[in-house]
C-alpha cells in the first residue's frame, strides 16, 4: 500500500490549514478582478530537472489557447480574454517543488476571482498541499501528471485519504471533488509495469524504491501484481536514500541474487540514473524498469548515452509518447504544435499540457458562465472527451478511465517507444 | 541470460570489503582536511565539503574544455577514443589542477573569514564555516544547475582480476587507492619530518608558545588550510571518476561522512581521520549489504554515537583535549 507513514500527511495538512487560515486572516477586502477576464492558472516546477517536462507542458497550455486566440464565447453572451498565469512551485536551489511555494500558488489562484482552472500540479506531493486550499474555493484543478492514487481513489492511502483534501461539502454533506486528472494513475501503471516484466519472460525480480510517496507507491503495486497475477519471484524489495552518492553495495548485493529485472519505483531526482550506473559498475547487465517519473531526457543526460548501450533501460508512462499520437486529437495537435513552434514537441508530456487546456476549455464552455463552481461542475462532468490520446471521460472521482499506457526503451540516446499496453 | 554461478558468502563478503575500503579510503581524504584544521585552529570547517564539490566541478570543466561532454556542451571527443596513457595525463592533469585550485580557495576561505575571527569567542568562526559553506553551494548550483551532472567515464569497470577469480577489483579500485595511499603516505611524512611539519604540530600543541619561538603561526595555518583543501580536490577528482555523478550537494552528504570520520577516528589526529574514514566506509558497504540500503545512514551514526558514549575523545585521540 502507497504511504502508510502519516506523519508526513500530518505535515501536509497542518501547512495546509496554515495557509487557509491566513487566507481567511487576510481576505476581508474582497478583490473584484476584472469583469472581461478569465485566467486559466498553472502550477508546475519551473525551475530544477523537470524543467524539460513542464516547458513541454506549458507549450501545450499555450497552444490550446493560442487555438481559440485567447478569447472565448460564454453562453452568458460576454467575449472574456483568456490569461495564463504561469506559476513555479518549485524553488532553483530545492531543485524540486517546494510545500511553501506551491502554498503561494494556490493561495494566489484562490485569491485571484478571474482564476477559473488551476492546471497542475506535476508532483503527487503537491497535489496533496493546493487541493485543499482550492478546494473550498471551488476552483477546477486539472493535473496533466499526477499520478498519486490515493489522491482520489478510497483505499489506496490512509484512511482519510482521499477526503482530507476535499474539506468543502454540497448540501447533502457530500464531499465537493474539485480535483481531476488526465493521466492514468500509478494503480494501472505499477500493474502494467508486471505485465511487461511478464511480457520479457522475466522470472525473479529486484524492486527499489526511493521511499516517496510517488515511488514507493509505483513499486509497491509492481511488486504485488509480479507476485499475485504473474508468479514472478520478488526476490527482494528495499527503500533508497536518495540523499546517498551512489549505490554500488547495494547493487553488489543485488548482483549476487541474479535478477532477471530491477525494477525502481523513484524518478530521475530521487537517483534513478546513479542507480543505473552502479548497476553496470558492478558488471550487472539485466535490464532496469522505472516508472514515468524516469521518463524524461534528463534521465539520459544524467547516465550519458553510453551507458544504455551496455544494458537496457525501460521506462513505463501514463499515455503514449508523441510519435504514437493516432486517435482522437492527437495528429492534429502534433501538426498544430510544429506549425506553432516550429518543431515537434520534445517531451511527450506537451499533449497533456494541451490537454489540461482543452479540458479547461471546454469546461468553461460547458459552464456558460463565469462562476467558478459551475465551471469545476461542468469540469468533472466531462465525458467522451475526444483529447489527445483517444476518448476519454472522468469518473466520480475525476479520474480519467484511459487505460492506455506504453512501455519505451533508451536507444541512441532518447527514449523510444516500443509497445502500447492496455491493462486488461 | 550467463551470471556466475551463486557466489559464495565469503566471495561476496571480500568484495563488498574491497569496494568499502575504496569508498572508505575516499572519505580518508576529505577527512584528513577536517582534522588538520581541527588539530590546528580546533575549527570545524564545515566549508571544506563543499570545496572537494567545487573541485569535482573544476575537473569536470577542464575535461569539457579537453573536448569530452558535459555542462551543456556536446563532446567532441567520447572517452573510449582516448588511449589508457591520454587518459592518465588527462586525469593526472585534473587532480594537478584541482589540488592548487583547492587548496587556493581553501587558503582564501581562512584568509578572508576565519582570520580576522581568530581571537573572537570559538562559536563566530563556526557559524561563519556554516556560511561560507552555503555560499560555496551557492556557486556549485550556479556552475553545475541542480541535477545530477555525468562525469565523462574515463576510468572502466574492467576487472584487472581473471575472469575465474569470483571476485572484481576494477581499474576504479586501483586508481582510488593508487591516488589515495600515497598521498596520505606522503602527508604523513610531511607532518612527521619536514620544518613545516614540525611547525604545524608546534602551533597545534601550543600557539602562543609557538609564535614565541619565531614561528609565523598564521602562516603555519594557512598552509594548513591549504593541504587539506589540495587532499580534498584530488579526493574530489577520484570521486568523481569512480562514482561518476557530481551534483552541487554532493560536498554535504561526503562532508557530513568525513567529518563523522574524523571525529571518529579522533579529531585532530591524522591517523585518526584515516581509520575513522576506512571504517565508515566498511560500515557503509557491509550495512547496505548485510543490514539494508535505508539503514545506512543511522548504523554510521549510531555507530559514532556508541564510540563516543565509551571513548568521547575517539578512537585514536589523546585522553585530554580542549573542547569547542
Amino acid at each position: 500500500m502507497p504511504f502508510r507513514i502519516t506523519l508526513p500527511l500530518v505535515l501536509v495538512a497542518a501547512f495546509a490549514a496554515v495557509g487557509i487560515a491566513g487566507l481567511f486572516l487576510t481576505d476581508n477586502s474582497k478583490p473584484k478582478g476584472k469583469p472581461d477576464v478569465i485566467k486559466i492558472a498553472s502550477s508546475l516546477p519551473r525551475s530544477g530537472s523537470a524543467r524539460g517536462q513542464t516547458d513541454s507542458i506549458v507549450q501545450g497550455i499555450k497552444l490550446a489557447l493560442h487555438e481559440v486566440d485567447h478569447k472565448i464565447t460564454l453562453a452568458d453572451g460576454m467575449t472574456y480574454k483568456l490569461e495564463y498565469l504561469d506559476l513555479d512551485d518549485a524553488t532553483a536551489s530545492a531543485g524540486n517543488w517546494t510545500i511553501e511555494q506551491e502554498i503561494a500558488n494556490a493561495n494566489q489562484a484562490r485569491s485571484d476571482p478571474d482564476v477559473m482552472a488551476y492546471i497542475g500540479t506535476y508532483n503527487s506531493g503537491a497535489a496533496k498541499v493546493s487541493m485543499p486550499i482550492l478546494n473550498t474555493a471551488n476552483v477546477l484543478m486539472i493535473s496533466p501528471a499526477n499520478t498519486a492514487p490515493a489522491l482520489t481513489k478510497p483505499g489506496w492511502g490512509d484512511r482519510h485519504e482521499p477526503n482530507c483534501y476535499r474539506p468543502s461539502k454540497d448540501e447533502h454533506g457530500v464531499p465537493k471533488v474539485n480535483y481531476t486528472r488526465v493521466v492514468p494513475t500509478d494503480d494501472v501503471q505499477g500493474a502494467v509495469a508486471a505485465q511487461w516484466a511478464h511480457d520479457l519472460n522475466c522470472k525473479q525480480v529486484y524492486v527499489l524504491d526511493d521511499n516517496e510517496v510517488y515511488g514507493k507507491g509505483v513499486a509497491d503495486l509492481f511488486d504485488k501484481t509480479c507476485k499475485d497475477k504473474f508468479g514472478i519471484k520478488v526476490l527482494g524489495h528495499e527503500s533508497i536514500d536518495s540523499k546517498q552518492q551512489e549505490f554500488k553495495p547495494l547493487l553488489q548485493k543485488i548482483k549476487d541474487t541474479s535478477p532477471d529485472l530491477i525494477y525502481f519505483g523513484g524518478t530521475t531526482q530521487t537517483k534513478a540514473g546513479q542507480l543505473f550506473k552502479d548497476m553496470i559498475a558492478v558488471g550487472l547487465r539485466c535490464p532496469m524498469m522505472g516508472p514515468d517519473g524516469t521518463y524524461e531526457t534528463a534521465m539520459i543526460e544524467s547516465v550519458g548515452k553510453e551507458a544504455f548501450e551496455t544494458a537496457k533501460f525501460y521506462a513505463t508512462f501514463g499515455g503514449l509518447p508523441i510519435s504514437e499520437l493516432k486517435d482522437g486529437r492527437g495528429p492534429e495537435f502534433v501538426k498544430n504544435f510544429t506549425a506553432f513552434y516550429g518543431k515537434p514537441p520534445t517531451e511527450a508530456y506537451a499533449a497533456y499540457g494541451y490537454e489540461c487546456g482543452l479540458v479547461a476549455l471546454d469546461a468553461l464552455k460547458r459552464a456558460g458562465k463565469k462562476d467558478r463552481d459551475a465551471v469545476r461542475v461542468a469540469g468533472l462532468a466531462t465525458s467522451k472527451f475526444v483529447g489527445t490520446i483517444g476518448v476519454w471521460s472522468f469518473d466520480a472521482n475525476g479520474d480519467t478511465d484511459s487505460k492506455t499506457m506504453s512501455v519505451n526503451v533508451v536507444k541512441d540516446g532518447k527514449f523510444e517507444f516500443v509497445k502500447k499496453l492496455e491493462l486488461k | 541470460m550467463i551470471f556466475a554461478a551463486e557466489p559464495t558468502f565469503w566471495a561476496a563478503f571480500l568484495q563488498q570489503t574491497i569496494d568499502g575500503l575504496a569508498f572508505g579510503a575516499l572519505i580518508a581524504l576529505i577527512a584528513l582536511g577536517y582534522t588538520m584544521v581541527y588539530g590546528i585552529v580546533e575549527l570545524i570547517n564545515f566549508a571544506h565539503g563543499d570545496v572537494f564539490m567545487l573541485g569535482g566541478f573544476l575537473a569536470l570543466t577542464l575535461l569539457v574544455a579537453c573536448g569530452l561532454e558535459g555542462l551543456g556542451f556536446d563532446g567532441r571527443f567520447k572517452p573510449d577514443e582516448f588511449g589508457v596513457w591520454v587518459k592518465v595525463l588527462m586525469i593526472g592533469g585534473c587532480i594537478l589542477f584541482a589540488m592548487p585550485f583547492c587548496g587556493a580557495l581553501n587558503y582564501g576561505i581562512d584568509y578572508l573569514v576565519y582570520k580576522p575571527l581568530r581571537n573572537a569567542p570559538k562559536l563566530a568562526p563556526l557559524v561563519s564555516a556554516i556560511g561560507v559553506s552555503f555560499v560555496l553551494m551557492n556557486v556549485g548550483l550556479f556552475w553545475g544547475g541542480a541535477q545530477d551532472v555525468n562525469f565523462p567515464k574515463l576510468v572502466s569497470d574492467d576487472n584487472l582480476l581473471p575472469a575465474d577469480a569470483g571476485l572484481r577489483f576494477t581499474a576504479k579500485n586501483a586508481m582510488v587507492f593508487g591516488v589515495t595511499i600515497p598521498l596520505m603516505i606522503a602527508l604523513t611524512l610531511f607532518v612527521q619530518y619536514t620544518r613545516l611539519g614540525k611547525a604545524m604540530r608546534a602551533t597545534a600543541q601550543n600557539p602562543t608558545a609557538a609564535r614565541l619561538m619565531g614561528i609565523n603561526t598564521n602562516g603555519v595555518i594557512g598552509i594548513t588550510f591549504a593541504i587539506g583543501g589540495a587532499l580534498a580536490g584530488a579526493g574530489a577528482v577520484v570521486f568523481a571518476l569512480d562514482v561518476g555523478t557530481i551534483s552541487y550537494t554532493m560536498g554535504f552528504q561526503n562532508g557530513l561522512y568525513a567529518f563523522t570520520a574524523a571525529v571518529l577516528g579522533g579529531i585532530g589526529r591524522i591517523p585518526g581521520a584515516v581509520l575513522g574514514g576506512l571504517i565508515i566506509g566498511l560500515v557503509r558497504y557491509y550495512g547496505s549489504a548485510y543490514v539494508g540500503e535505508s539503514w545506512t545512514g543511522a548504523l554510521i551514526f549510531g555507530i559514532l554515537i556508541v564510540i563516543l558514549v565509551f571513548r568521547p575523545t575517539g578512537l585514536l585521540g589523546s585522553p585530554v583535549r580542549e573542547k569547542v
